[in-house]
């Protein structure tokens, strides 16, 4: 019914502006085409003006209205780095932005139509030209070296001490695997995985590497508080994007071919959530690029937190090989399949299967 | 080829006729079909262009609605769209698949159909001959070719929208794995060979038309025109098309591979993937995802410019007239349009920062996307001063000339923050890069593309557009368009990915569910806005206000010369010879001296 209703008032709007348009038409025939332009260069020379003045008060209420919205403090070392080239950038642009757009509505007002004036005869000016060649070089050069400056410092090789997690991005959620107490992940080859026997990255167990590899997926990423982090970022099946809009960083998920970034956190997610006064505060990772129906859902975490939380926590997780060690035990030692199934989720033929 | 042989070429029922339209020369058996379908008219195929174009802008534009209908009221549902869509909005909410189908649809059809074949088919095909003085393009036959297979284009991609798996829903962009696994997602099925199979023809018909623009262009200017003589409009459609037939190829080479990669077993694109809805490994080893993306950018970036180039030359000619003064520095324009066409075939992965690519190849992609700003600031800064003193006459053509230039500041200086992979690292897939593209070449180009219809109407129909209805047109979309992508900056700075569906699962990105809900409400409301002027086109055409002098602008180009409607072969009797630049307005005290005008025994050389 309202839908009914409000297509009836568009076209209701429709037509009385299309009855007005014609209705002007008219008047400015009899009026006289040189009355009517005359009159219809001021309005508009007018609504220029007016739109110079209501765009730039604008402006400045959008950014009044969203600018706590927006950047809560950069939460790694990068991120502060970004967002210092961020602010520089708007610093410059915004200068520019404001000068043109009021050279140009303003002009646009000051110059429209009078039959008094003639327009200024003014092809060309080299040495003007070569002003505004020169000096947005110059300003984009200043932001080109900034920028490279980061960037490199940014993308460099990770210290030695970093704590290294492998982030593996699927269709749609992460796995996320530590290296366990070896600290070397174990080698894998993706014609292993199994979701059914719970090797979800395909682990090759005769690899000793692998066997302590703590594998989890779609739960919490760990990660030490001011301790560089270094993440070997992969994909299972199509290309994903590790976000992480806090730490201000990002790096695509391709199936094939490992990517790696590494950053240093700043701040534990208990200090966020009492930084931002948001006690829900997490530091999420959203997929950032396109991977299904699902992308917009594709949510994990990143939990930061002390060294000393970190250990505690780490002592408390089970490698990957002794998870499925210990779903097959019940099965191989009980006579009847009905105890495995109860015992894990495993289903049952993949348990039959293994055969150890 | 000479004008000349043109003209005999073509069927003979055209050739002596059409140079005199008035033509009692007895052949006169120009057929519907001839004339309005398989004509060979370049200013025939023009409209044929124009107004595939603006379907083709209505449907794209109306899936945008529909997908902000979903970001702007999350929580609801709409039960008229169960009734349009089907299944694909069951209970009146559309459906995850849908509304990436959607926003994939919106993207190619706007990108490629609308601005790409839209624009410059129209307004190379209309102003070229026109502007350079020939007859018609260098082969009719060739231009003929080209619009129909956009046609053909148009046909399967307009199909695949109506297939059980839905159409293409990977993106624009399309990136493999994902376009090239139907296991990965509903919209690789059937949909994505449609889709592919319609870019590969709309590819052919983007060359067949680039070529005949270069070739008519180079060899059939008319005595005295200079290349630096022809408007600026010509050099920029000039530099599209080149930019064109050099990228697209590539383009249609990555469309095969992942078509292979498809069906017929190979793996240039696909490594290590399994697939956890179907439990399977897939055989393919030793591919690269990153290499379609090479393939994908190396048309994609220089199709930004293939899109807003001809906006610019459009822009740069409506802007002159109805400023009564030259285009402030002509070979400045023309070297910049060169400059931009030259860098844009070394940009492409500004795209790519995040995808791995080696630090040090993303570095030298900075600097050479950073210098593209360089000739855009001389561009931008030779519009304001041609504004400067002159006797501004605001047009609807010329409104909408101002607003690009408005519209290309606000977007181009975007481009700074992104091209600066430092900064992508946080803005890249948010909502700042889509504001940022929507103003840049979206909005832009829709601008400069108004600024030609309102402009050269006159010429294609004989008839005035109304201008009340045009004003109103022009003061909501410019209002519109900054109420619209202005905010989404902020989205973006806040980390807000683009392409999600709902926001409202996100602890970082769920404080903007009133902000994106006024953001549909506008959209809603210019969307309304462009029908009304799509009303006012159709009305205009029949019953308009009729030209009733040749050169109602007042203007210098050529096309002002030919008959208020000129017929096949545009001037009647011999072609004008030229001998001056396009620009001499407000000379000496003369408000405009036209091209054909020989220069004066006293007169100063510009």
């Amino acid at each position: 019914m309202s839908t009914i209703f409000l297509l009836a008032i568009l076209l209701l709007g429709f037509l009385i502006t299309f009855q007005i348009a014609k209705a002007s038409e008219y008047v400015s025939v009899l009026k006289g085409e040189q009355k009517t332009f005359e009159q219809n260069n001021r309005i508009n020379g007018f609504l220029f003006f007016a739109f110079l003045v209501l765009g730039l008060v604008g402006v400045y209420w959008c950014n009044e209205l969203f600018k706590d919205r927006i950047l809560p403090d950069a939460a790694s070392e990068h991120g502060v780095k970004i967002d210092r080239m961020l602010y520089i950038t708007i610093i410059i642009t915004g200068i520019v932005f404001i000068i043109t757009q009021i050279l140009l509505f303003w002009f646009a007002y000051k110059y429209q139509y009078s039959e008094k004036r003639t327009a200024f005869y003014y092809p060309h000016n080299n040495r003007l030209e070569v002003i505004w060649t020169v000096v947005p070089a110059i300003a984009l050069t200043v932001l080109v070296g900034f920028g490279l400056y980061y960037w490199y410092q940014i993308t460099g090789d990770a210290p030695e001490n970093a704590q290294v997690v492998e982030v593996t991005g699927k269709q749609f959620n992460w796995i996320y695997r530590y290296a366990g107490k070896d600290k070397v992940f174990g080698k894998k080859y993706y014609r292993n995985i199994d979701d059914g026997k719970n090797n979800l990255l395909g682990l090759i167990w005769e690899d000793k590497a692998a066997q302590d590899d703590i594998v989890q997926s779609g739960g919490e990423l760990y990660v030490v508080q001011n301790k560089p982090v270094k993440l070997v970022i992969n994909s299972r099946d199509v290309i994903h994007d590790v976000g992480l809009a806090h730490f201000r960083m990002k790096m695509d998920a391709v199936p094939g071919t490992p990517t790696t970034m590494w950053f240093t956190p700043l701040y534990t997610s208990a200090e966020m959530k009492a930084k931002t006064n948001n006690p829900d505060f997490e530091y999420e990772i959203s997929c950032d690029q396109m991977c299904g129906k699902s992308h917009y859902s594709m949510r994990g975490v990143i939990k930061v937190v002390s060294q000393d939380e970190f250990n505690l926590w780490m002592a408390k997780q089970k490698a990957n090989y002794a998870q499925i060690q210990e779903a097959n035990a019940p099965a191989t030692g009980a006579d009847s399949t009905k105890a495995a199934t109860a015992a894990t989720d495993i289903p049952v033929r993949s348990i039959a299967l293994k055969g150890k | 080829m000479s004008n000349e042989t043109v003209i005999h070429s073509l069927p003979d029922t055209a050739s002596t006729h059409d140079i005199e339209p008035d033509g009692h020369h007895g052949h006169h058996k120009e057929s519907f079909i001839t004339k309005y379908i398989f004509s060979q008219d370049h200013k025939m195929i023009c409209k044929q262009f124009l107004i595939t174009g603006m379907i083709w802008a209505i449907i794209g534009g109306l899936f945008s609605v529909l997908f902000r209908l979903q970001l702007g009221y999350p929580d609801q549902t709409f039960p008229f769209l169960e009734d349009f869509l089907g299944k694909w909005a069951k209970g009146g909410r559309i459906e995850p698949e849908f509304y990436y189908a959607l926003v994939t649809m919106h993207g190619t059809i706007l990108v490629f159909f609308v601005l790409t074949q839209g624009l410059s088919g129209t307004f190379a095909n209309f102003l070229i001959p026109l502007q350079v003085g020939a007859r018609d393009m260098a082969s009719p036959f060739m231009n003929m070719l080209s619009y129909w297979f956009f046609f053909a284009s148009s046909v399967v991609l307009l199909s695949s929208m109506f297939i059980e798996t839905g159409p293409a829903s990977g993106g624009w962009t399309s990136y493999p794995p994902l376009s090239a696994l139907g296991d990965a997602s509903l919209g690789s099925n059937t949909g994505m060979d449609l889709w592919l199979i319609g870019m590969a023809l709309f590819v052919v018909s983007s060359l067949l038309g680039g070529l005949n623009y270069i070739a008519t262009i180079l060899n059939m200017r008319t005595k005295g025109m200079s290349m630096t003589r022809v408007p600026l409009t010509i050099w920029a459609i000039f530099f599209t098309a080149i930019l064109g037939v050099l990228s697209f190829p590539v383009l249609l080479s990555g469309f095969i591979l992942l078509l292979f990669d498809r069906h017929a077993g190979t793996s240039f694109y696909l490594s290590d993937i399994y697939i956890g809805s179907t439990f399977k490994a897939l055989p393919n080893e030793g591919g690269s995802a990153i290499l379609y993306q090479h393939l994908f950018w190396f048309l994609g970036h220089p199709e930004v410019y293939i899109i807003i180039l001809p906006a610019m030359g459009l822009v740069s000619e409506v802007m002159s007239v109805n400023a009564r003064k030259p285009i402030f520095g002509y070979m400045a324009m023309v070297g910049s349009l060169f400059a931009i066409t030259v860098l844009a075939f070394l940009v492409w992965a500004h795209h790519m920062f995040v995808s791995g690519l080696n630090p040090f190849l993303g570095s030298v992609f900075v600097l050479l996307t950073l210098l593209i700003a360089v000739p855009s600031a001389i561009k931008v800064f030779n519009w304001l001063t041609t504004l400067w003193r002159g006797n501004l006459r605001f047009t609807p053509g010329m409104l909408f000339a101002i607003g690009f230039v408005s519209m290309f500041i606000s977007g181009g200086l975007t481009g700074i923050f992104l091209g600066n992979s430092t900064i992508d690292l946080h803005l890249h897939d948010t909502y700042f890069v889509v504001a940022h593209f929507h103003i840049v070449m979206g909005v832009s180009a829709f601008f400069g593309m108004f600024a030609g219809i309102y402009h050269w109407f006159p010429k294609m129909f004989g008839r005035y557009l109304n201008n009340t209805m045009a004003y109103i047109h022009f003061w909501v979309t410019l209002a519109g368009a900054y109420l619209i992508f202005w905010p989404m900056h902020y989205e973006g700075l806040a980390g807000m990915p683009r392409r999600y569906y709902d926001f409202s699962p996100w602890v970082s990105f769920n404080n903007f569910q009133g902000l994106n809900r006024f953001i549909s409400i506008v959209s809603i409301i210019v969307f309304a806005v462009q029908l009304l002027f799509v009303f006012n086109f159709f009305y205009s055409v029949f019953k308009g206000r009729k030209v009733k002098t040749q050169n109602p602008w007042g203007a210098n180009t050529l096309e002002w010369t030919t008959p208020i409607n000129p017929g096949h072969g545009n001037w009647v009797g011999e072609i004008p010879e030229v001998h001056r630049w396009a620009y001499d307005y407000g000379k000496e005290g003369r408000e405009f001296v036209p091209q054909t005008e020989p220069v004066g025994a006293n007169e100063q050389k510009h």
